[in-house]
């Protein structure tokens, strides 16, 4: 996914699914064997690359050319199995480990999303060309859920604001919103009713375009799992973690804040800001601690979830407590 | 089986039925089966058991109306005291390791958060029930006061399924299906309903192995909350 592939292919050159599925148990088992020998190991790097090129690229394959980031949290790391495992992603229910359990059925690729809105070059793209100009970083950084729990993930990512320049936003563009793909058949959750779907979230344009915001295609430098929001995430570190939409099928550059989905679920509850305080309580419970996964004991929630260096100044005079 | 021994197999089956629960918790504690968040494992699981318990302490009554088997009350006392014993570590795992023992944490969460109100103040209502479970207790307040103090389950039980209804963020599913049953148990303590359950069971149609169906309806009033 993370190399142009041509346009061009014939349904008969799409490898087989057992076939694709033999090879990786192929390559797999060559890791474990430890055959690395120069040629095997050649040949092997090679089948990685042209998986990667490949609409069925799997969750859990190795993604090449990923650099490092100035911008990496000095704590420890969620293990991926929790990482992987106690997610909030309700397309699938809304237990925690519903969504690894799930999203078996969701395919996600091939892929293209769709922008549009106050730009001068909309269009609907694939993953692929969406990705192909920007380099993949890898971006350690503090997930504070609002039901006061946290991680520290390592994601690979793109950066957010360069991508949208390449849709030349107008001058109206004053708010990005984003949209979850709707696919009842294969996003259980989905088809139950108490959440109005699709999933749809916002930023202001200058949260989107801030160097700290990213899109997300992988976790632990693998592709990113389903239940992670595959194929392609928002990651807002400074935000309760259901700002950063899953599974992106939308991206529309608007006029007016866009509405956001828990807060038309519960207005007094979920704002359109959601930025991490540790002063502003959820009105149902407080917000000045929370569990890192992993931990027995809570820690302090820090303001902005600990990017306050980087994104307090988006908020200078805000009254905090009114916008949530 | 000799009635004794009815008892004891009942209540050995209850107490096995009611503790395995804690079995299973402690195994996957050990066996770091608790997932991702251990912690909020326990909290949820053994809150939920503590309101299943209650809420079959409260069935106890209008089953053995619905069933005619008297021996179900013998075991009312234990289910009681398992619910209390979950809800017990339900908020002892929050008061240790959610709020670190920090007292005016906890005091400003239970002021401040209306599930946490209702839910430490369900707690606190099973500390007396819980006091006055043994035979010396019924004695010392007579029959009937016992009985008035122990109607405090039915508010603790509406207590219970509140707290989970205002802590869920948006799928009611699972805290409906428990107010459901709640409701149930608390239409079968009106006497028409409760009498209602009574006759059920002592409609000759539903009892055709007994010919004078109607010797067995039980007398009514004879049995506690």
């Amino acid at each position: 996914m993370l190399i142009k592939r041509p346009e061009d292919i014939r349904p008969s050159e799409i490898t087989d699914e057992a076939v694709f599925r033999s090879r990786r148990t192929f390559l797999r088992t060559a890791a474990v064997a430890g055959v690395a020998t120069a040629g095997l190991g050649l040949a092997a790097t090679r089948g990685v690359r042209a998986l990667a090129t490949h609409p069925d690229v799997a969750a859990g394959e190795k993604i090449p050319n990923v650099v490092e980031s100035a911008y990496k949290v000095d704590e420890a790391l969620t293990p991926f199995e929790s990482v992987t495992t106690y997610n909030n992603f309700y397309e699938f229910g809304t237990d925690k480990g519903d969504p690894v359990a799930r999203s078996g059925k969701f395919e996600p690729r091939p892929w293209s999303v769709k922008v549009s809105g106050e730009c001068e070059k909309p269009g609907e793209v694939d993953l692929d060309a969406l990705l192909a100009p920007h380099q993949l970083e890898e971006r350690i950084y503090r997930l504070r859920c609002v039901e006061a729990w946290s991680m520290v993930v390592p994601w690979v990512a793109v950066p957010l604001g360069p991508l949208l320049a390449r849709f030349a936003p107008t001058s109206k563009a004053k708010y990005v919103a984003f949209k979850t793909v709707y696919r009842p058949d294969q996003m259980p959750g989905q088809r139950s009713g108490f959440i109005d779907w699709p999933y749809v979230e916002g930023l202001r344009i200058d949260e989107a375009t801030h160097p700290l915001t990213v899109l997300a295609v992988g976790v632990y430098g693998q592709v990113l799992p389903n239940q992670n929001g595959a194929p392609l995430r928002l990651v807002v570190p400074w935000k309760y973690g259901f700002k950063s939409i899953k599974s992106i099928v939308s991206i529309e550059f608007t006029e007016k804040e866009p509405p956001t989905t828990w807060n038309i679920q519960g207005p007094s509850e979920y704002g359109f800001y959601a930025n991490v305080n540790p002063e502003v309580d959820h009105p149902r419970w407080s917000q000045s601690r929370e569990r890192r996964i992993g931990e027995l004991f809570r820690r302090e929630t820090l303001m902005f979830n600990g990017y306050a260096d980087e994104v307090a100044s988006l908020y200078a005079g805000m009254d905090l407590a009114k916008h949530y | 089986m000799s009635p004794a021994a009815r008892v004891r197999a009942l209540k050995l089956t209850t107490f096995a039925a009611a503790g395995a629960p804690l079995v299973a918790l402690t195994a996957a504690a050990l066996g770091g089966g608790l997932g991702a968040n251990p912690v909020e494992t326990i909290t949820h699981e053994t809150g939920e058991w503590g309101l299943r318990l209650l809420l079959a302490t409260l069935a106890v009554t209008p089953l053995r109306r619905l069933t005619g088997w008297q021996l179900l009350g013998r075991v009312r006392r234990m289910l009681g005291l398992w619910s209390f014993f979950y809800v017990g570590v339900h908020f002892a795992t929050y008061a240790v390791l959610d709020a670190g023992l920090d007292l005016g944490f906890i005091v400003e969460d239970i002021v401040k958060r209306p599930y946490i109100t209702v839910g430490f103040a369900t707690l606190v209502m099973l500390v007396p029930l819980a006091v006055t479970s043994t035979d010396g207790a019924v004695r010392r307040l007579g029959g009937r006061r016992w009985r008035a103090l122990h109607r405090l389950a039915y508010l603790a039980g509406v207590g219970g399924v509140v707290h989970f209804l205002w802590l869920v963020k948006a799928d009611l599913l699972e805290p409906l299906v428990y107010l459901v049953v709640l409701t149930g148990l608390l239409a079968a303590r009106i006497p028409a309903v409760s009498s209602a359950l009574g006759r059920w069971r002592a409609t000759p149609a539903r009892r055709p192995d007994q010919g004078r169906a109607r010797a067995t309806l039980a007398p009514r009033g004879s049995e506690g909350v």
